[in-house]
């Protein structure tokens, strides 16, 4: 019983200091995003930025090349979810629905593609990129964020889809619907919430992407890629609001997709 | 008319046969239950009439036209489903109207047929809910309605009471066993619940690791079982067997080649004093049920369940004497 209670007690001042270790940063970062540009300064920091101030954050937004790189994350995140999507849900699907030799294996190679560093990777596909001449170009990064997208796009949208149970389809089948037009008006429409929160979980991983996009890229920089570059050369105040403002889609998005996230390994239909 | 002749289905799970060569035939408007306990491969038969499950070998016909290969959208079927398989993001209007709309039937057939089988169903009040507002058991009425809304002639349902809670069971066997006289289609009923079985079925086939054993009327399969599993699957308590040999003391002589003799609990006569040609045996458990009491007895040293009056209400440990009533005794291999 006294065994129990300690080994919970560890428990929750384990949760309290990984939480501490993601949230200390973040609530520093936007405290400063948010303060006077003496106010990044301040020494103890109060919990809340202290007078409120917009001035660092508009200063940043108004800097040389921010807007247009923002512009071009969002494009290089659209074109990554369109095809991420394209190929990743029929994959997913299949995962969820078909009993098929070697699928757990398959699941495993997916899975698997994510412990090669993209870092090693880097520079053949740099090399790659240079003799095909697609390199510094938002559509060729998007196809780099796709193959770092995908294994998670045909994760989450086999879990969605294995949410919705293999009956209904089947039902369909039976009041006259072809396997596609049960899935068009059964099993879509089940499935959307999930599958748009697999779409904002692509995005967040394009926007925040940022190895691929330094390497890749030249003039045409990304929002992340543009920040690193200049990482040594800009004031604090700059520093502080371009990570606020990378991570803000990143957070409001997590909120959405949580439950999603958790039954990443959820259950799979026959 | 809608016949289905089920020839020589195979079908195999790796090396496990589902159904090993099941071969069936089920006449026009016949109310056909397949009972058997789980893993039989009842469920397997019925997706097969449905075109869900491809079978091995074999051939599935219906209204004489061989579907074997036909999907199922193309069967002239309606199914029920164990878990509803209501789609949630309809109402349940939607649901009811989903597989007329499907056949393209024109709007005022569609609104007609829908409401129609609403009323049957009695959810007329809640069609323009949605399934998350409504309650299991009136999930499975739309389920049912769905299916009975489709203009087709074959009614395939999967245990489609085994969710529900047991009164409600109850009320709905009933309430089927109306609806589906009425609806006039050849139904298919798969259940692992004997009584329903009885209850519902013209005829029941019973099954056991995919193939079936027996298929007769419930009467039939009732009271003349015939091999041990049948006559102990059905019927609550299920049949006593006893050795053949212990009752040639009192007269009854097994024909050569059998050497089981099936009893029904209510088919032995019993007494609380000496009689010639019934068997001794001493009381073990005394079970009063209301209409009668249900007594659990040894005969030498094998166990037997009588059903008594519920007057005669003896000790445990005293002694009762059976006897068997001459036509009701079964004899088996």
């Amino acid at each position: 019983m006294k065994g129990l209670k300690l080994s919970r007690v560890l428990t929750y001042v384990g949760a309290v200091l990984m939480a501490l270790w993601i949230l200390v940063p973040i609530w520093l970062i936007a405290v400063s995003a948010f303060s006077t540009r003496q106010g990044i300064f301040d020494f103890p920091k109060a919990l809340l930025p202290n007078p409120f101030s917009a001035d660092t954050m508009s200063f940043f937004l108004g800097a040389t090349n921010v807007l247009p790189s923002a512009g071009r994350s969002v494009v290089v995140a659209i074109i990554t979810i369109v095809i991420s999507s394209v190929i990743g849900a029929p994959a997913g699907y299949a995962l969820a629905r078909f009993n098929f030799r070697g699928r757990d294996v398959f699941r495993l190679v997916i899975v698997s593609t994510r412990a090669f560093p993209i870092v090693i990777l880097s520079i053949p596909i740099a090399v790659a990129y240079i003799q095909l001449g697609i390199n510094d170009n938002v559509f060729s990064l998007a196809l780099m964020h796709c193959a770092l997208a995908l294994p998670f796009t045909v994760l989450v949208t086999s879990s969605v889809f294995a949410g919705v149970p293999r009956d209904l389809e089947e039902a369909a089948e039976t009041l006259g619907c072809s396997p596609l037009q049960a899935f068009m008006r059964v099993v879509l429409p089940l499935a959307l919430p999930g599958l748009a929160a697999a779409t904002l979980f692509t995005f967040v991983l394009s926007w925040n992407e940022v190895f691929a996009s330094v390497i890749l890229t030249s003039r045409n920089r990304t929002l992340p890629a543009l920040l690193v570059a200049q990482l040594d050369e800009s004031p604090l105040n700059y520093k502080y609001a371009g990570g606020f403002f990378l991570l803000a889609p990143s957070m409001v998005f997590m909120l959405f997709i949580r439950k999603y996230l958790f039954t990443l390994w959820g259950r799979v239909s026959r | 008319m809608a016949e289905i002749q089920l020839n020589h289905i195979i079908k195999s799970y790796g090396k496990a046969r589902a159904t090993n060569d099941v071969s069936l035939t089920i006449k026009d408007k016949e109310f056909m239950v397949l009972l058997g306990p789980s893993g039989c491969g009842k469920t397997t038969l019925l997706r097969a009439i449905a075109g869900l499950e491809a079978i091995d070998s074999g051939t599935v016909t219906i209204g004489g036209r061989d579907v074997t290969n036909v999907p199922p959208r193309f069967r002239d079927i309606a199914m029920v489903f164990q878990s509803y398989a209501v789609f949630p993001h309809l109402t349940v209007w939607d649901n009811i109207a989903f597989g007329l709309r499907m056949k393209k039937l024109p709007d005022t057939e569609v609104k007609k047929r829908v409401e129609m089988s609403a009323e049957m169903l009695r959810i007329t009040d809640y069609l323009q809910r949605f399934p998350a507002q409504l309650s299991g058991g009136q999930r499975q009425r739309v389920a049912v309605a769905r299916a009975l809304a489709m203009p087709s002639g074959v009614l395939l349902m999967g245990e489609p009471l085994s969710n529900l809670d047991a009164l409600l069971r109850l009320d709905m066997r009933a309430e089927l066993k109306k609806l589906l006289r009425d609806a006039g289609a050849t139904t298919v009923y798969v259940t692992h619940d004997q009584v329903e079985a009885l209850s519902l079925g013209d005829r029941i086939a019973v099954m056991k690791q995919g193939v079936i054993l027996q298929c007769d009327s419930p009467l039939r399969v009732y009271d003349h079982p015939v091999d041990k599993f049948v006559g102990g699957f059905i019927g609550n308590p299920p049949m006593n067997f006893l050795r053949a040999a212990g009752l040639a003391a009192i007269g009854l002589i097994a024909p050569p080649g059998y050497d089981l003799v099936g009893i029904r609990a209510e088919n032995l006569d019993s007494f609380t004093s000496p009689m010639s040609g019934a068997l001794e045996a001493s009381i073990l458990v005394v079970e009063p049920l209301g209409s009668h009491n249900l007594i659990t007895a040894k005969v030498g040293d094998e166990f037997i369940k009588v059903n008594t009056r519920a007057e005669l209400m003896p000790e445990p440990g005293s002694k009762l004497w059976l006897k068997p009533m001459p036509d009701k005794v079964r004899w088996l291999k």
